[in-house]
């Protein structure tokens, strides 16, 4: 079951929009916000609400790589995988991370803290290697830099 | 005072990175081209010839007219309501990081830019489609959203003047396909961003059916001032007949990879060498990538070319995004070309088949070479995929896009790849 909390979230976008199905990315991002992934269920509450086939929403939501069809971590770790990240070392942030977590993309450490995936260029070419944790982006990255960078994220 | 501006997109911003809020963009002179334009007496379509007069050319990397794709809206009262006005700021073409720094640093450049365009197609409704990870933008953009409803510029009769628009945040799913003008009206529908047929193009049947403008955030944030200080000054920013300035941008293994707001026809020299500062020491220059992951590689005999839209083709490239990604000496040409192939394979949609087969198969071939696998007649294979890629072939620019750096890195870089096939392995491992 949609939360009232999700429901009125859901519908104040609805404004925005001439028909429900439209609603139907905020809407999974919405709910994404609030359990960290779009689990079946979700998918289902989702789809009833907006009138529309569960078939419908999940040919959309697996579309888009933002939203999660798979449970994830208590962060969710990002690294640009994209041509100026990978000339300035992305494969050596990459090895790190992996050695560092024990994981490789796509996968979550058993404590549930972190989740490991690949992301497009971020737009911070400039400052290469890149990556993203949750909402935050993290620059001019080093082995010793992500080190000190997940720190933060218990 | 108008011909000493050099900077109109950057000159506001404050240093300390934090972003010009509403009163200060106010007293830098901002809205005064909503002023001009809603109590001045312009209509749209004087807005629209200003524009086209400007020869404002779109600077998410096509280059077409904004102001004669403007032109094709239909106007008046017949037309059925609403028309909408989207900004494309779904930045994602690798190597690009230019609309970033105009969201974060001023978003209400970006939102007058948004007020005058919506006003010349007398658009109803707005909406900014922003990729989903820059949180940063999305953040600053709500708040002066909020702003500039509170301030009058948006919602319901602007200003006294009776024109009304609404604007809405749309933070994207994810996917580069997003980017493309007709994926991205689909996913502001909420459906998978697969590209349109064409004709009808969108100016007539856009979102949800209704005409539609879908214009870069950069393209959207010269029109205030091309409004305020008029199109013969803009044309005399740049230094070749493309007019305005641009913001250029350089990364990889340069000395100071960063970003600067230039007369449109600097030359790719001038940006590499002045204000990138040349490559690092110990590394020597290669070739580069002038405007993202989908132009083609131009070298050392190009690089006093202006950085237009109409020299880049002369070279047989494309000036795309201005944002060049530089190769070095120490990176493997052969690996850069598989990066960028497997990008182009993984946001394929899946809708045409030279795209979803070609791109993937070829990315295997490239991905095989950097491990010691390459076979005799692989790079005719590669040089046959990229024709096949060609435009003409597919719905959208994907493929096409994705076959510039590949048929590029054939011709420039052929020795490189020979020597991963003979000697069965990457020179640079």
């Amino acid at each position: 079951m949609l939360t009232a909390e999700e429901i009125n979230e859901i519908e104040a976008e609805a404004a925005h929009y001439p028909k429900r199905d439209a609603l139907c990315i905020d809407a999974l991002k919405i709910v994404q916000r609030h359990r960290g992934w779009v689990s079946d269920e979700s998918l289902r509450d989702i789809a009833e609400h907006l009138g529309m086939s569960a078939t419908d929403v999940d040919s959309v939501a697996t579309f888009y790589n933002l939203i999660f069809r798979k449970p994830v971590g208590r962060h969710v770790i990002m690294v640009c995988d994209s041509v100026s990240c990978w000339i300035m070392g992305y494969e050596r942030m990459r090895t790190h991370l992996r050695e560092r977590l024990g994981i490789d993309h796509g996968e979550t450490t058993p404590d549930n803290r972190f989740t490991l995936l690949p992301i497009v260029c971020l737009g911070c070419c400039d400052h290469a290697p890149a990556m993203m944790v949750d909402s935050d982006l993290h620059s001019d990255l080093d082995p010793q830099k992500i080190d000190t960078e997940l720190e933060r994220y218990k | 005072m108008t011909a000493t501006i050099e900077k109109p997109l950057t000159r506001n911003m404050p240093p300390d990175g934090t972003p010009l809020d509403l009163r200060s963009y106010e007293q830098a002179g901002g809205y005064q081209a909503i002023r001009k334009v809603l109590s001045g007496g312009m209509t749209p379509k004087g807005v629209t010839d200003e524009v086209k007069d400007a020869n404002l050319r779109g600077r998410g990397g096509a280059g077409f007219q904004t102001g004669l794709k403007w032109s094709f809206v239909p106007l008046g009262k017949d037309v059925p309501n609403p028309t909408y006005l989207v900004v494309n700021a779904d930045e994602m073409e690798p190597g690009t990081f230019k609309d970033r720094l105009l969201m974060e640093r001023d978003p209400h450049q970006l939102i007058e830019g948004t007020i005058v365009a919506g006003f010349a197609i007398e658009a109803d409704i707005a909406y900014i489609f922003l990729r989903g990870e820059y949180t940063l933008s999305a953040e600053r953009l709500s708040r002066a959203i909020a702003e500039a409803y509170e301030g009058h510029y948006l919602g319901k009769n602007i200003l006294g003047s009776g024109y009304s628009l609404e604007l809405y945040l749309h933070l994207s799913g994810g996917r580069y396909m997003c980017g493309e003008e007709t994926g991205l009206l689909n996913a502001l529908e909420g459906k998978r961003a697969n590209p349109r047929s064409k004709p009808p193009f969108p100016p007539v049947v856009g979102l949800f059916g209704k005409p539609t403008v879908v214009n870069n955030v950069e393209t959207l944030c010269c029109v205030p001032h091309i409004i305020n200080h008029g199109a013969a000054w803009f044309r005399g920013l740049g230094r070749t007949k493309d007019a305005g300035t641009k913001l250029f941008g350089a990364s990889g293994k340069v000395k100071r990879p960063g970003l600067w707001e230039l007369p449109m026809g600097t030359t790719v020299r001038e940006i590499l060498e002045e204000y990138a500062g040349g490559m690092r020491d110990g590394v020597k220059f290669r070739g580069l990538l002038p405007g993202g992951a989908s132009t083609d590689f131009i070298v050392e005999e190009d690089l006093d070319t202006p950085m237009d839209f109409s020299a880049m083709e002369k070279v047989g490239s494309r000036m795309g995004t201005g944002t060049m990604i530089v190769l070095d000496d120490k990176t493997c040409p052969v690996g850069m070309t598989w990066n960028l192939t497997q990008f182009f394979a993984q946001e394929s949609c899946g809708f045409c088949t030279p795209c979803w087969s070609g791109l993937g198969w070829a990315e295997r071939i490239l991905k095989s070479m950097e491990d010691g696998r390459g076979q005799p007649g692989d790079l005719d294979k590669l040089a046959f995929q990229a024709k096949m890629w060609n435009p003409g072939n597919t719905f959208c620019a994907l493929a096409p896009g994705a076959a510039e750096p590949l048929q590029s890195a054939l011709k420039h870089f052929h020795d490189d790849f020979e020597r991963h096939i003979s000697e069965h392995r990457c020179p640079w491992r």
